[in-house]
């Protein structure tokens, strides 16, 4: 803390202070506060904007790490975390020592925490959030911001001794007890100060008047009506293990023993309605080595039957030494997956006929066994090689098609002006024929091509030259269909564009060749190359 | 059938087949687009990642579908013979091609040839000129063909759009089940079927009769 820092957040319009130091709440700077009045009371103040999502995943990260203190951990509000410690303090050397080990962790950790122990959960609330509070300082909201005095702090006031609740909140302010800005107001202007004024008052009168909401946050924090701690759910885990009796080296076992992890892994996944991305079989053998099969699926699956002979290759590359003892299959990814209709494919499935199922089910189990081929293929030279096509918005001709990892696409319904496979005759009318101008069936990166000494000197020809020399073979157009000129996208940077517009030309040579030729008319100014061959027709 | 293009083209499914010449890859496009188009299984196109002239899927777009077709990229040609064998066997797929930059060995043709029997898929080896295999059920080698004379013929003319002259021949070059042969043919793109134009020696112009001569006396000899 060596400057005043702050983080802003935009609130209804307004750059606001969200959170700072102490070194800022010195100068006078406040929560809610809004940033150019921050800036006019401490004018070297830093401010960043804050990151409530980040916030809120180390808050869950916090609470994943709290569950070493007890295994009942909740969220408190949006940066506060609420612990149910009865029965394990004695682990930790009691309630006090407890405070000072999460106290001197989280120091080290470089958090500042305000901390407080007591028998209910609004009583730790109000002397977590106003334990420090002294009756003349300017707002008890200024201590909620997290301002700890570095070093030697004293935590017994932060602690509730057992059935003392009353004498330790009793001089606390009756926001404390996590009442409406309203109702607080309503009672200051009566008077009522503390909790312990509040607590004098005849109860009906003040149900009468406010409500209630004061008694039962009252009640809630002396103990007298409870309030629950609703923990953070864990995260389903994904991996099963089975230890073997026998260490067991033949393939085969190797797959069975996998055949039943995966069952039981399954009927996990079914449950929470994911399916496995990654699949990481483990296998310990006997002098304590292990070696790891890794599966990468195409899509997400859980079903056991189609995953296992998906295993077989990894499984029999395994060097199982002295055999192997202990099995773990974990899903490393797994996937949100929808449910299918089971029946129709199980019926495809199991007869093996297209017929029976439908062409539903045949479709289906098409997809489904084309996964698995990407799936084989994926574990062989890696998921990211298969390639799918995918229809782009461009003229460039390289950028008019995308290649994206068959994994993680879905195909395209009908390629534009891919028509034929069982279109409509209207379909088929509007599309190939006025399809736009051919392209070539390959492409390749430009190659410059010889020209005749006639065609060179000739500054003003734009047409194809009748004879040329290509990859050291001599041709003579026929003939040439163009020009089409394709102009660089100014909006997309390509090297290979650099050089400006195009002019494509269709060229038929008389050696059969069919070529795609492109001239570059500026190039001739700078006495390069000005005519390259850049695809084949069919 | 007599007509021997017939008993000849649509090639025999559940095997595999080698094609060479400059228009090797309309054939693999075209056979791709039939296979796709008759049993709704998607295609597969494996080559070597190093190579630079990548199939234009637009271009493609008049012989196949390319939404139904999948690259591969392998890293060299051992893991192309493991992926396409897999691929073969696996039957979900109607046709694998594969770019072999380099000779198969007998076994390795064999191989393939008892996976697309297994998996009931068509295996194309495109390969180099004269690099053939005598574990392939046939061998074509297809080549673009310039004709000065193409509007003239009759066939031709009536398919007016088709004035890009896909005219191509193709010879079958070997032939486990059946005779060679030699033609010429057009892709008819909008009812997506090839036509055949002529057979050679009985055409009525004289383009390249020569080298045509010369190429079906190469046919021949073989």
């Amino acid at each position: 803390m060596v400057a005043p820092f702050a983080l802003t957040l935009q609130q209804s319009n307004a750059e606001r202070i969200y959170c700072l130091n102490a070194m800022a709440e010195e100068q006078g700077v406040q929560r809610g506060m809004g940033l150019a009045d921050a800036r006019a009371l401490c004018p070297d103040l830093q401010t960043m904007p804050a990151n409530q999502e980040a916030d809120n995943q180390f808050l869950h990260l916090l609470a994943r790490w709290a569950g070493r203190f007890c295994p009942w951990v909740g969220l408190e509000g949006p940066d506060g975390l609420v612990l149910d410690v009865t029965g394990s303090t004695h682990l930790f050397g009691g309630e006090q020592a407890l405070l000072e080990t999460l106290d001197e962790r989280l120091g080290r950790a470089g958090l500042s925490a305000q901390l407080a122990l007591a028998d209910t959960r609004g009583a730790a609330w109000a002397l977590a959030h106003y334990g420090a509070w002294q009756p003349g300082s300017v707002s008890p909201a200024e201590n909620k911001g997290g301002g700890v005095a570095q070093g030697g702090r004293d935590l017994s006031s932060q602690l509730a001794p057992r059935g003392k609740s009353l004498e330790v909140l009793g001089a606390l302010p009756v926001a404390a007890l996590r009442l409406d800005e309203k109702i607080c107001t309503g009672l200051l202007r009566l008077g009522v100060r503390t909790i312990e004024a509040l607590y004098a008052l005849p109860r009906a009168t003040l149900t009468r008047r406010f409500g209630l909401e004061p008694l039962m946050r009252l009640d809630q924090a002396l103990g007298h009506r409870e309030e629950a701690i609703s923990p953070l759910s864990e995260a389903p885990h994904y991996g099963v293990r089975m230890s073997l009796p026998d260490p067991i080296g033949l393939a085969d076992d190797v797959m069975a023993v996998t055949g039943k992890l995966l069952d039981r892994l399954c009927d996990k996944l079914d449950r929470e309605g994911c399916g496995a991305r990654i699949l990481q079989l483990t296998m310990r053998r006997l002098d304590q080595a292990a070696s790891q099969v890794e599966l990468r699926l195409a899509r997400p699956m859980r079903e056991a039957c189609r995953i296992l002979p998906l295993f077989e290759r990894g499984v029999g590359e395994v060097d199982a030494g002295f055999g192997i003892d202990m099995v773990r299959l974990e899903a490393v990814a797994v996937e949100p997956m929808v449910d299918e209709q089971m029946t129709s494919i199980v019926l495809g499935g199991a007869t093996g006929s297209k017929e029976r199922g439908g062409p539903l089910a045949a479709g289906m189990s098409e997809s489904r066994s084309l996964d698995d081929l990407i799936t084989r293929l994926g574990s062989r030279i890696g998921l990211e090689n298969v390639f799918r096509f995918i229809p782009a918005d461009s003229h460039i001709p390289e950028r008019s098609f995308s290649l994206q990892p068959a994994a993680w696409s879905a195909p395209v319904g009908l390629w534009p002006g891919a028509g034929g496979t069982e279109g409509s005759e209207v379909s088929r009318g509007s599309e190939n024929v006025g399809m736009g101008p051919p392209r070539p069936v390959r492409l390749f990166p430009p190659e410059a091509i010889v020209l005749p000494l006639s065609c060179e000197l000739d500054m003003d020809r734009r047409e194809p030259p009748e004879h040329f020399r290509w990859r050291r073979m001599q041709l003579s157009v026929a003939r040439a269909r163009g020009p089409e000129r394709i102009a660089p996208e100014w909006w997309w940077e390509d090297p290979l564009w650099r050089s400006g517009i195009r002019d494509y030309w269709w060229v038929e040579t008389r050696q059969g060749w069919r070529l795609w030729l492109f001239h570059t008319p500026q190039n001739r100014l700078a006495h390069l190359s000005s005519w390259f061959v850049q695809g084949e027709f069919a | 059938m007599n007509d021997p293009f017939a008993s000849a083209f649509p090639l025999r499914a559940g095997r595999a087949h080698e094609v060479t010449g400059q228009g090797a890859t309309a054939f693999a496009a075209i056979v791709c687009g039939l296979g796709t188009k008759a049993d709704q299984r998607p295609s597969l196109w494996l080559v070597e990642d190093w190579r630079a002239d990548l199939i234009n899927p637009v271009g493609l777009a008049c012989f196949c579908d390319p939404s139904r077709l999948l690259l591969v990229r392998v890293p060299d040609q051992k893991s192309m013979l493991a992926c396409a064998e897999e691929a073969l066997r696996s039957g979900a797929v109607s046709c694998v091609v594969t770019e072999l930059p380099r000779a198969l060995s007998f076994t390795a043709g064999r191989r393939l040839q008892l996976a697309a029997e297994e998996g009931k898929s068509t295996g194309i080896l495109m390969i180099g000129e004269g690099m053939g295999n005598n574990a392939a059920e046939s061998r074509w080698h297809c080549a673009p063909l310039f004709s000065p004379h193409l509007h003239q013929i009759k066939t031709v003319s009536s398919l007016s759009h088709s004035s890009d002259s896909t005219l191509q021949r193709w010879q079958l070059i070997k032939n486990k089940s059946g005779t060679l042969g030699c033609w010429d043919i057009i892709w008819d793109a909008e009812t997506r079927r090839v036509i055949v134009v002529s057979e050679v020696g009985e055409r009525p112009y004289s383009a390249a009769q020569g080298r045509g001569r010369a190429l079906c006396s190469h046919v021949a000899a073989e």
